[in-house]
């Protein structure tokens, strides 16, 4: 019997409307787990790099992780895998909400979309009754508009919808999918989503997900809450107030918004605006969220509200979280925080990413102002920047004009547009863009987390230490004092590096030394590897600072809901084994060395040698050769020997080099 | 049903529920659905849950309702509400298991569902619906109330009624005649 997941991938064929039940291998659970880490496997068996992202063979996969739908609080993610548009390498973007926990009480724990449909569908699941339906009367309806009425006219309101706006269906780059609690945004999923002309897919499920120790799981799980309730009543002292709670960032609750706002870069990622908070301003952004939030609200069974349902007169409804409250209106550099909150709703019904898509924007305007784009380019955009942003955004998402090269992203547009403008291209990694942070000296934690990330958000990789020394001595023996999260052996050597760091020095960029550094960016990076496999929510686990989840209860719960033996060197194993297979793909598609770095200007002081050494320093660490690549111990260590055959037969290594 | 009508003090045991706290989670779903699996918290459900948030974001509509009795047949009227300009859906406040919808009925069988306030013995402080609400959506109370004597039906009552109103009763006793003789 296997518990926690169904066993059944649901696989349509958009291009001759086949649909199949497929049963799958639980050998795959026990070394892949779920989620993230079977799509990647899927990915590797069938979407070879030859496939392009808008190709009608490239998969998109839509799964719920090992633990979605049991009753662990916060297992709720749906992880979504493909190739994306604008990076060419492997995308995964996760969203919370509800539908992963609908799909697995349908029975099923994927559905893999291949092929591509001749006209707008949708596909409407209904435990075993599975539908490609005619979608062409949905064809521009905005993401939510378009799960709104799939479930009025299948009269299910409690149908889980999953929706692509306009800007999906026009396959711009950084399309978004969007459910009614949080958006699929990063690496351009929507594009591929409306490639294969699939407008939405509706998932209702009646049956059960069976666990494996019951009792076990439902005290562990009340263990879980009753930390959860205590770290709601308890911020961590001694840290900015949006990194003292749990979940995402609190930012639809939270009113200080100084750290963000004077730490982070306005405009285009270029402006540091260090004395823009003062009361007058909290006051101003505290009436103008308030006014406009109704109610906040938390994903699938997690009581942490880390969302909120925003709704301004004259605009539509929409779900916002996190830092996409600010990046609208810091990239325009408009002081009210209004401007972001309205844009915002057009955003999300069109469907675009809240990080990239501000950044497109302000690129766009500097492009102008550095006369690159000419009057002629942008014939018709108003004079104000609200009304640019929004000019920009309605072009973007039809691709209409201008908006059609900046529809690519940054680093392509600049490239298409030329002139210059590939010099404005200054924060991408990967061709992704970034959060827009510039900061002083190379910290280097960081630096090795924006080189290596390979989900190329640093959201994604970074979590479990603060960002910056305590003040005082006690503050941090504080601390370390109830830090039971640090992976076992480790302890000794990552409290020290909290309690010495603050202390004469302990300097960026040679503290913490290479050792240290590597090994807490792998704890970090790892926990977000289980957490994406198990689909339980990062902002539970691997975001945040001193978590309800960690490296320590995770192997017994999983245990207890799925059935599978597993420890702490186990659960780290598969994790490393996830993350080298996603290496691995991205490498046949040709990621490079040269590809892993932060933009020049992330910081003004640059250690280019200590840099290029501490990455080496990494890579071996990682058990990877000089050029990034897992060496033959590594692969043969996590099972992964097929990995290695491949890239002999492709040419990538040769049969005889030993890149130990 | 009693003969007398006797006084009698009772332990009335109350579930206030403030949807201005609730936050849509459905925890308390998943829990009770839990609970009521077997073997006990073996398998979740929500559909089997005894009590159904109604959410609906965009209107900032959130409802937690409780599985109350069963009822053969439907209300002459349904009741819509609209309360500070938001319309809920039909019924969107009833707890019956009614043949109007599917709610509150196991969904297999669609025996109706009803809240039990999670009895066992020994008594849980509270139900599970309530501990799992940390937004405190859902609070419990007792007190104690002097109310007449009644007899309530049993879940397997309920459920029985339930197949009689389907199948009639002979039909029924046919069915547990037969079932009796094959063991």
């Amino acid at each position: 019997m296997r518990y926690a997941e169904t066993g059944f991938n649901l696989e349509i064929d958009l291009s001759n409307g086949n649909i199949e039940r497929v049963s799958t291998d639980p050998k795959d659970t026990e070394l892949y787990l779920g989620g993230l880490g079977t799509n990647a496997k899927i990915l590797w068996d069938r979407v070879p790099p030859e496939i392009e992202p808008f190709s009608p063979e490239n998969l998109l996969i839509f799964s719920s992780g090992l633990l979605g739908g049991t009753p662990v609080p916060g297992a709720n993610r749906t992880i979504i895998s493909s190739i994306s548009p604008q990076t060419l390498l492997m995308a995964f973007s996760m969203v919370g909400g509800f539908w992963a926990p609908e799909l697995k009480y349908a029975g099923y724990d994927k559905v893999i979309i291949r092929g591509k449909s001749p006209d707008w569908v949708y596909l409407w699941i209904n435990n075993d009754k599975v539908e490609i339906r005619d979608a062409t009367h949905l064809q521009g309806k905005s993401t939510y508009e378009t799960a709104e009425q799939i479930k009025e006219e299948l009269k299910e309101p409690r149908a889980q919808v999953m929706s692509i706006g306009l800007a999906g269906e026009n396959r711009v780059y950084f399309a978004s999918i969007e459910t009614h609690r949080g958006s699929a945004s990063r690496l351009g999923l929507g594009a591929i989503m409306g490639n294969k002309k699939l407008k939405a897919i509706a998932v209702r499920g009646t049956k059960d997900v069976r666990v494996a120790k019951p009792a076990e799981l439902v005290e562990a799980c009340n263990e879980i809450l009753r930390y959860i309730q205590h770290r709601l009543n308890n911020p961590l002292p001694g840290v900015p107030p949006i990194l003292a709670r749990i979940g995402s960032p609190q930012e639809m609750a939270l009113h200080d918004e100084e750290w963000h706002t004077i730490s982070f870069a306005w405009g285009h990622a270029r402006h540091r605006r260090k004395d823009f908070w003062n009361k007058e301003v909290e006051k101003m952004w505290a009436d103008a969220l308030e006014r406009a939030r109704k109610r906040l609200i938390s994903c699938y069974n997690c009581p942490v509200r880390c969302a909120g349902i925003i709704h301004l007169p004259g605009h539509p409804p929409y779900i916002m979280k996190c830092f996409s409250k600010l990046t609208y209106t810091m990239a325009a550099m408009v002081d009210d925080l209004e401007f972001g909150l309205k844009i915002a709703a057009r955003a999300q019904h069109y469907g675009v990413d809240g990080f990239t898509t501000p950044q497109v924007l302000a690129f766009a305007l500097e492009l102008y102002e550095a006369g690159i784009l000419t009057d002629e380019d942008l014939s018709g955009m108003p004079e104000d920047i609200e009304g640019r942003f929004n000019w920009l955004l309605d072009r973007i998402v039809r691709r209409e004009g201008i908006g059609d090269v900046l529809a690519d992203g940054v680093y392509w547009a600049a490239r298409k547009i030329g002139k210059g403008a590939e010099a404005y291209d200054h924060n991408t990694i990967k061709k992704h863009e970034q959060v827009p942070i510039k900061l002083g000296v190379t910290n280097p934690i960081y630096y090795l987390m924006w080189s290596t990330g390979e989900k190329i958000n640093i959201t994604q990789i970074e979590g479990q230490i603060p960002q910056a020394p305590f003040s005082t001595r006690e503050e941090r023996e504080e601390f370390v004092k109830d830090w039971i999260h640090i992976p076992t052996g480790k302890e000794e050597k990552f409290k020290r590096f909290i309690l010495d760091w603050g202390e004469p020095g302990t300097a960026f960029p040679y503290y913490p030394s290479m050792d240290v550094a590597c090994e807490l960016v792998d704890w970090q990076e790892i926990m977000h590897y289980i957490d994406d496999s198990i689909g339980i929510c990062a902002g539970l686990s691997s975001f945040p600072i001193k978590p309800p989840y960690h490296i320590h209860n995770l192997p017994f719960i999983i245990s207890y809901a799925a059935g599978l033996e597993m420890d702490e060197d186990k659960l780290w194993t598969i994790a490393s084994r996830n993350r080298n297979l996603v290496r691995a793909i991205n490498i046949l598609r040709g990621l490079k060395k040269e590809d892993e770095r932060p933009p020049e200007d992330h910081w003004k002081k640059r250690f280019p040698e200590y840099e290029a050494k501490l990455l080496e320093e990494y890579y071996r660490f990682k058990g990877w050769d000089e050029r990034g690549i897992p060496t033959k111990e590594t692969l043969h260590q996590l099972g992964l020997d097929y990995v290695r055959e491949e890239f002999i037969r492709r040419g990538i290594i040769r049969d005889s080099e030993e890149s130990s | 049903m009693s003969e007398k009508n006797e006084k009698k003090k009772r332990k009335v045991k109350v579930i206030k529920i403030d949807v201005d706290k609730c936050n849509g989670c459905r925890a308390c779903e998943v829990i009770c659905s839990a609970f009521h699996a077997q073997p006990k918290y073996g398998s979740n459900n929500p559909s089997r849950s005894r009590i159904q948030v109604h959410f609906d974001p965009l209107k900032n509509i959130y409802l937690p309702v409780y599985a109350s009795e069963y009822t053969p047949a439907e209300c002459a009227g349904r009741n819509k509400y609209i309360m500070d300009g938001k319309e809920y859906i039909e019924c969107a406040f009833c707890g019956a298991s009614c043949p109007s919808r599917d709610l509150f009925k196991e969904p297999d069988s669609k025996l109706p569902l009803k809240c039990d306030m999670c009895e066992e013995e020994p008594p849980l402080s509270e139900p599970m619906c309530v501990q799992w609400c940390l937004n405190d959506a859902l609070v419990y109370e007792e007190r104690e109330e002097e109310v007449e004597e009644e007899e309530e039906l049993k879940e397997l009552e309920t459920g029985l009624e339930s197949l009689i109103d389907r199948y009639g009763r002979q039909k029924v006793i046919d069915t547990m005649a037969r079932m009796v003789q094959k063991e």
